[in-house]
C-alpha cells in the first residue's frame, strides 16, 4: 500500500458538522447603545443588522474605518457585549439557545487577541503563568498547564527558560503581541479572533507576527476573524473581505475580488486612499470628501450616501439590500447601483 | 557649487545628539544627526518607534526638558543659533519662525479654548493687532485648511469637531503666524484612511503655495512617499541613510531601509511570507559598540561590530552610514 494512506487527515473531534458546515453563521445582529447628551433618544448604531458566514479554516478580514463597528462586531461574537438582537449559530449550534452552545463553550473554542498588547496582560504576572492561566481554571493540573505553557511559548517563537519568568513590561511590542497570541491558543481553540493585533506594532515586527499568524494557521488548522483597518494587511492576510460602514456591511466577498473589482463606491474610495509607496505616484486629489458621520442618528436609506459621488434619490429613499450569498466565492454589495431593478440611473451598469 | 541664495540651506543641523540622563542609565535617544534643509523643501524622517525621529524634532523647536535632556551638537536657522535661544527670543521663535503640528490633536489643543480663541492667541502675541483683526484673520487660516463654514466653526470648541476637521484647525494654528519652517509629528497617524489622504494632499498644497521648508516625522513609508522630497531613515537614534525620495525608496543603500520596504506589506502575494526583519531594534541605554543594526543585518561582516560607520556618499546627494557601501 502507499504510503498516502498513513497519513491521517486531521480530525478535531470538536469538529461536529464537518468542513462543509460553517464554523459560524451571523444572522442580522445588532447592538445599539444609547448615549446621554446627545438630544433624546439618541443611539449609536454600532452594529445594525449585520449577517455574514465564516467558513472552516478560512480568513475573513474586517475593515472599517473608526467608528464603523468592527471592535463591537468582535465583542458581540463573543458575548463580552451582549446583542440586542440577531443569532449567532457556532459549528451547527446555536449560541445561548437552551439546546445550543453555551456562551462560556463558544469562548473556549473562540479566542481573542487584542490591539493593545500590554493593557491585555496581567501585570503582576510571569508571562508563563498568563499563558497557563486559561487552561488552569478550566480543569487541567498546574503542572501541566505549565508544560502546555511552555509548550505555546515555542510555538510563538519564545523561548520559555528566557521568557517565561518575565513580566510584561520587560517585553518589547511585538513579544507582547506574542505572548497574547500564545495565551489564545493555550485554550487550543478553533477560531480566533484577531482585533487590530498587528496594528500597534512596527512594521518590521509587523510583519514577523503576521508571518506567525499565518504559519499557526496552517499548523494549528485555525479559522481567523481578522479586524483592520489597514487595507494591504487584511489584503496579504484573508480569504474573504467584509467591509463596514456605520454598522453594516457594505461589501463581502473573496479577497482578490474585492480588491481589483470593489463594488460598493465606498470599498473604492477606501481602496483609492491608500498611500502608493511611489512617489512617482502620488494621489492628486483624495477620493472622499470630510469625515465619516457620526454613527449617532446616521443618514436614512444608504449610509454612504452623504459622501457618495453618485448618489441620487433612490439612496436616500431606501436602504440598499447587501444580496444573497451562498459560499465562498459570492462577492455582493449593498448599493443600488449594483440591483437593476432598484431605479438608480447608473444600476445595471456594472 | 553657486546654486544662487535659493539653495542655501535654511536649516542646517550639525552633530545633533541628545541624551536623557535619569539616576540609572543614560539614554541615548539621538546620535549624531546631521542634516540641512532649503527653503521650500519637504524632508521625512522616517523610522520606527524609539528610533529619535519625534525627539529630533523636538530639539528643533526647542520644546525638550532643558534639566533631562543633555543636547549636544549644532542647529542653525536663517543663521541663528537655535539652541542658544532664550527668553524672548525662543518664545518668538517658537510660533513665529518654527510650528508645530502634533499627532493627537485633541490632546495638543486645549479643551476648554475655542478654535477661534487658540488662533487669535497665537496671531496677537506674535502679529499684533486689533481682536477684530485677528478674528478675521483666523477665519482666513480656517478657510486656508478647508474647514467648511469656516465663520461659525472658529467658535466651536476641539470636541465639537470631528479628527480631520480638528486636524486641520491644528494645521491653520501652526501656519497662523507664517513660518519659515513646519514640523510635522506625525500629523495624519491618528486620522482614518479616507481622511489621511486629504489632510496629506492639504498639507502638500499648502507647503508648496506658502513655500514653507517642511519636516515631517513618519513611520509610514507611503506617507513619506506621498509628500518628501527628501527623506532620512533614522534607526537607534542616528540617520542612517538620507536621500530624495524616489531614490531611497526604489534603491535604498542601506539594509535596514531595504529590509523595512521588503517588511513593509504592500501588493506581496499571499502565498508568501513577508521578509520581515528578525528580532528587534536594541535598547537605548546599551547600544552595541559598533553598527546598531548590525545583530540584526543579513548582511553584517565582522567589522560591522568594531565601530558605528561614517557617513559615505556612495551615489551623488545620497549619504549612507554602512560599512558595505564603502569600496572595500
Amino acid at each position: 500500500m502507499s504510503a498516502a494512506l498513513d497519513i491521517k487527515p486531521y480530525v478535531d473531534v470538536r469538529d461536529r458538522g464537518g468542513s462543509a458546515q460553517p464554523m459560524l453563521i451571523v444572522r442580522d445582529l445588532k447592538r445599539h447603545f444609547r448615549v446621554k447628551g446627545a438630544g433624546k433618544g439618541a443611539v449609536v448604531r454600532a452594529v445594525d443588522g449585520i449577517s455574514f458566514t465564516l467558513f472552516k479554516g478560512e480568513t475573513l478580514g474586517v475593515v472599517g474605518e473608526s467608528g464603523c463597528g468592527k471592535s463591537t462586531l468582535a465583542r458581540v461574537l463573543l458575548h463580552l457585549v451582549e446583542p440586542d438582537s440577531g443569532e449567532l449559530v457556532f459549528d451547527g449550534d446555536a449560541v445561548a439557545a437552551p439546546d445550543g452552545i453555551s456562551v462560556a463553550e463558544l469562548r473556549r473554542q473562540v479566542q481573542m487577541v487584542f490591539q493593545d498588547s500590554y493593557s491585555s496582560l496581567n501585570p503582576r504576572m510571569p508571562v508563563q503563568d498568563s499563558v497557563a492561566f486559561g487552561p488552569m481554571v478550566n480543569g487541567r493540573s498546574k503542572s501541566e498547564s505549565r508544560r502546555l505553557a511552555q509548550e505555546i511559548l515555542i510555538k510563538v517563537g519564545l523561548r520559555p527558560d528566557l521568557f517565561g519568568p518575565r513580566y510584561p513590561h520587560e517585553l518589547s511590542g511585538g513579544q507582547k503581541q506574542r505572548v497574547n497570541i500564545a495565551r489564545a491558543l493555550a485554550m487550543n481553540p478553533r477560531m480566533v479572533i484577531l482585533d487590530e493585533a498587528v496594528s500597534a506594532l512596527d512594521k518590521s515586527v509587523e510583519a514577523q507576527v503576521l508571518n506567525l499568524l499565518r504559519e499557526l494557521k496552517r499548523t494549528l488548522n485555525l479559522t481567523y476573524l481578522f479586524i483592520s483597518h489597514d487595507l494591504n494587511v487584511v489584503r496579504y492576510i484573508s480569504d474573504r473581505v467584509l467591509v463596514m460602514y456605520l454598522g453594516q456591511v457594505v461589501e463581502l466577498g473573496p479577497a482578490s475580488l474585492v480588491f481589483s473589482e470593489a463594488r460598493h463606491p465606498y470599498t473604492q474610495a477606501l481602496l483609492g486612499s491608500r498611500l502608493s509607496m511611489d512617489a512617482r505616484q502620488r494621489v492628486d486629489a483624495p477620493p472622499l470628501v470630510g469625515d465619516p458621520p457620526s454613527p449617532i442618528n446616521p443618514p436614512s436609506g444608504c449610509r454612504f450616501r452623504t459622501r457618495c459621488p453618485n448618489a441620487e434619490g433612490v439612496c436616500e429613499a431606501k436602504m440598499p439590500e447587501l444580496g444573497a450569498w451562498d459560499g465562498r466565492d459570492s462577492h455582493v454589495a449593498a448599493c443600488h447601483m449594483q440591483d437593476p431593478a432598484s431605479g438608480h440611473s447608473k444600476a445595471g451598469l456594472h | 557649487m553657486d546654486g544662487g541664495i535659493a539653495s542655501l540651506p535654511l536649516l542646517h543641523v550639525d552633530g545633533l545628539s541628545v541624551d536623557f540622563v535619569t539616576r540609572e542609565a543614560t539614554v541615548h535617544a539621538v546620535s549624531d544627526a546631521t542634516f540641512n534643509l532649503k527653503p521650500g523643501e519637504v524632508l521625512c524622517l522616517l523610522g520606527e518607534s524609539g528610533s529619535g525621529k519625534s525627539v529630533t524634532l523636538r530639539a528643533l523647536m526647542r520644546l525638550l526638558p532643558e534639566k533631562r535632556a543633555r543636547i549636544a551638537g549644532k542647529v542653525t536657522l536663517g543663521g541663528r543659533d537655535v539652541l542658544a535661544l532664550q527668553g524672548n527670543a525662543l518664545r518668538s521663535f517658537r510660533g513665529g519662525t518654527v510650528a508645530m503640528i502634533f499627532q493627537e490633536p485633541m490632546t495638543a489643543l486645549d479643551p476648554v479654548y475655542t478654535i477661534g480663541q487658540h488662533l487669535m492667541e497665537a496671531i496677537r502675541r506674535h502679529k499684533g493687532g486689533s481682536r477684530a483683526e485677528a478674528r478675521k484673520r483666523a477665519i482666513e487660516l480656517l478657510d486656508l485648511v478647508k474647514i467648511p463654514s469656516p465663520e461659525r466653526r472658529i467658535d466651536a470648541y476641539p470636541h465639537e469637531l470631528s479628527g480631520g476637521l480638528r486636524q486641520r484647525a491644528m494645521i491653520a494654528l501652526a501656519l497662523s503666524c507664517g513660518p519659515q519652517l513646519l514640523l510635522a509629528d506625525e500629523p495624519t497617524t491618528a486620522l482614518d484612511a479616507t481622511v489621511q489622504i486629504q489632510v496629506l494632499v492639504l498639507l502638500r498644497r499648502l507647503q508648496k503655495e506658502l513655500g514653507m521648508s517642511t519636516i515631517f516625522v513618519t513611520h509610514d513609508l507611503g506617507v513619506a512617499a506621498e509628500i518628501a522630497d527628501r527623506v532620512a531613515v533614522m534607526y537607534a537614534g542616528r540617520i542612517i541613510e538620507e536621500g530624495p525620495v524616489d531614490d531611497v525608496l526604489r534603491a535604498p543603500l542601506h539594509p535596514y531601509t531595504a529590509g523595512l520596504l521588503a517588511s513593509t506589506v504592500h501588493d506581496q502575494s499571499p502565498d508568501q511570507d513577508i521578509a520581515a526583519i528578525p528580532g528587534s531594534p536594541p535598547d537605548l541605554r546599551r547600544l552595541p559598540p559598533g553598527c546598531s543594526f548590525a545583530p540584526r543585518c543579513a548582511k553584517a561582516l565582522p567589522a560591522c561590530n568594531d565601530g558605528f560607520p561614517h557617513p559615505t556618499y556612495p551615489v551623488a546627494d545620497r549619504m549612507v552610514r554602512c560599512w558595505r557601501a564603502l569600496p572595500l
